[in-house]
């Protein structure tokens, strides 16, 4: 059912957390090969196999490492991107979890090729046992010789500092991210100057995230030719799809880039709860655009999921079904948006908190007709004309839940009620949604209750 | 005087000697961290010593303070208890979990309940949309947590029982988890 496991070949082994079983299992030769290999090497190959990043924007990796410049006389550093925070996404989490020596080296190997002698982990703070696992594996890595001064007797040195944030969607957008690990509040920067030439402490610096750096030992053991081989051409390698929401199964799920949506959801993740009828997902966490059931046998790569008007994101795949109302499900998210909105620019500001309060009204049953093309406005003026990107991915549930389930909206607006709840329509449209708490509108499943009895 | 005592300043020290020299300022979350360790949230007196560690005024270490929702600027409960209701728990019962902490909790549970033990949050995604809903005390999670499991778990807090953690081990209380969130805790 899943023939290709490259990054979560190991998860069957709880073993593999602890770097003996891990070395026992082929861990580290990569790094012993790459340190054989000079830097820009070990760049070209990266380059050549295809891989892009895995946290969102699908940048070519070897690409990324090569624009580091080396003549600046300053350090240059290398950064983790742990601060995963999109909604529906655990992907990292696990990785770091279940095989936490792989990513870290793939980062050594990164930071070798970058020729950086300090790295930045930087770990979500609400991830306190990750990063505990953390704290072990860097403890286990410098005992071994893998981290520190002269690795594996190449004269290569490196540190690695662990960082924790302290709860802010924002920082894992590469610039708010930079800002926080130097101590200040986590908002974007200007780019450019990219972070390759002017990141962390106004140094050269890659970022990467962890599934990223987790399939880099890979494509230094195997070759670059071999990782290219697998999946579409423009999309090589294997993808993480992280599952949540009405699937009986939920879960991640490591399949070769370009595999249809379907065998994720359906097979893999056993399909929907109940043997209900599945409504939208996502596929790369809440701030790609829902597709719906027509879009089934679309691949999982970056260029086909764009050409479904979506974008692969994070790959996680958000599901729900034929009970939920879509209207809700914008409404939360958009409580989201509104709530980790930084406050640096502000369509971004005060759009989040338009657009809350508008699906507020609707979902409560007091929507007016104008209340679809106001969304509509609202999110031709949001979209892109943010500081950063967190306001387009706030845009994604609203106007492609609009586009695909704009019936669902109407269906408010005209019932002065949530269609999918049992609560009786409201009497009257002066009355201040507020005052009682919304109906239940996600439905219910054996393990799923209704939500929104709470009204913040 | 201070919150900080003479052995925890050197422990501040170490802190910030984990960033390259010069860039200390790194070290403001971790240090703010370590504040919260010892008072159970941030008191002026711990902004105010954070800005004496690291040459800031105080102003400054506030507004790095104020926008991090882990970083607590107001009296915050023994127990820090997270429900999140984000797309992927709601669609899997969040509503319910969080009515129920909130009933189990009673008055003031959003700020801190008046015997001064738990501290309510909504939270936003936690990472672990496969264990939904998700509920985490002081920052360690639990997995698939009920309307009844949240009571039952609220319950043996009340009586100072150790719940048993999906994964990791329980810290004791909110002041424990921001000493590991400051690194200085154990991996065991």
């Amino acid at each position: 059912m899943n023939g290709v496991r490259i990054i979560t070949a190991r998860w069957d082994e709880p073993d593999t957390v602890w770097v003996d079983r891990y070395v026992a299992t082929a861990g580290y030769e990569a790094l012993r090969k790459a340190l054989k290999m000079t830097p820009v090497e070990v760049i070209e190959e990266v380059k050549a196999s295809g891989l892009r990043g895995r946290g969102g924007a699908g940048f070519p990796t070897g690409v990324k490492w090569s624009f580091v410049p080396q003549d600046t006389g300053k350090p240059t550093y290398l950064v983790v991107n742990f601060d995963e925070s999109e909604p529906g996404t655990f992907n990292n989490r696990e990785l770091v979890e279940r095989d936490p020596h792989q990513f870290l080296e793939g980062a050594i190997i990164a930071a070798y090729a970058v020729q950086c002698h300090t790295a930045l982990i930087y770990v979500r703070g609400e991830f306190l046992w990750p990063g505990q696992v953390l704290e072990r594996t860097l403890a286990e890595a410098r005992g071994k010789g893998f981290l520190g001064k002269d690795i594996l007797g190449s004269g290569f040195d490196l540190d690695v500092i662990l960082h924790r944030g302290a709860g802010a969607y924002i920082c894992g957008e590469e610039t708010a991210l930079l800002s926080s690990a130097e101590g200040y509040r986590g908002q974007p920067r200007q780019r450019p100057p990219f972070p390759a030439v002017e990141g962390l402490y106004a140094s050269p610096t890659a970022i990467n995230n962890i599934e990223t750096l987790a399939n880099v030992p890979h494509i230094i053991a195997n070759g670059a030719k071999w990782f290219a081989s697998i999946g579409p051409e423009k999309s090589p390698g294997t993808k993480i799809f992280s599952v949540s929401g009405k699937v009986v199964r939920p879960g991640n799920y490591e399949v070769p880039m370009g595999t249809p949506a379907r065998v994720v959801i359906e097979e893999l993740a056993g399909g929907i709860l109940d043997g209900a009828k599945l409504k939208a997902w996502t596929p790369g966490g809440s701030s790609t655009p829902f597709l719906t059931a027509d879009h089934l046998d679309v691949g999982l790569d970056f260029e086909s999921i764009a050409a479904a008007g979506s974008l692969l994101g994070t790959g996680a795949m958000l599901v729900t079904d034929e009970r939920d109302c879509m209207v809700e499900a914008c409404r939360r998210l958009s409580q989201f948006y509104a709530h980790e909105s930084c406050g640096k620019c502000t369509p971004c500001r005060e759009g989040t908190w338009w657009v809350e309060r508008i699906l507020e009204r609707i979902e409560g049953g007091s929507g007016r007709p104008e209340d679809l093309s106001l969304l509509d406005d609202l999110c031709l003026n949001m979209l892109f004309r943010g500081f950063c990107p967190l306001v387009d991915g706030a845009v994604s549930p609203i106007s492609s839940t609009l586009k695909h389930f704009r019936s669902e909206y109407e269906a408010h607006i005209r019932e002065r009620r949530c269609p999918f709840s049992s609560r009786p329509p409201m009497r009257s449209g002066l009355a201040p949604p507020a005052e009682e708490p919304p109906a239940p509108s996600f439905g219910s499943g054996p393990e799923s209750v209704p939500i929104s009895q709470v009204l913040r | 005087m201070g919150v900080l005592s003479p052995e925890l300043r050197e422990i501040a020290e170490s802190i910030k000697a984990r960033y390259p020299t010069g860039r200390e300022r790194s070290a403001i979350l971790p240090l703010l961290y370590l504040v919260q360790s010892v008072e159970g949230w941030v008191t002026r007196e711990g902004l105010h010593d954070v800005a004496g560690l690291l040459g800031l005024t105080t102003a400054e270490v506030e507004a790095v303070a104020s926008f991090y929702t882990m970083i607590r600027l107001r009296p915050t409960g023994q127990h820090v208890v997270a429900v999140c209701t984000n797309l992927a728990c709601a669609l899997r019962g969040a509503g319910a979990v969080h009515a129920a902490a909130r009933d189990a909790l009673g008055p003031n549970c959003g700020s801190v309940t008046e015997d001064g033990m738990f501290t309510l949050h909504e939270e936003e995604c936690l990472g672990a949309c496969d264990a939904a809903p998700v509920v985490t005390v002081n920052f360690v999670n639990f997995d698939r947590v009920t309307a009844e499991g949240i009571v039952e778990l609220v319950g043996k807090l009340r009586r100072g029982e150790t719940p048993q953690p999906s994964r990791g081990t329980f810290p004791g209380d909110f002041r424990d988890a921001s000493r590991s969130l400051a690194g200085l805790g154990e991996a065991e």
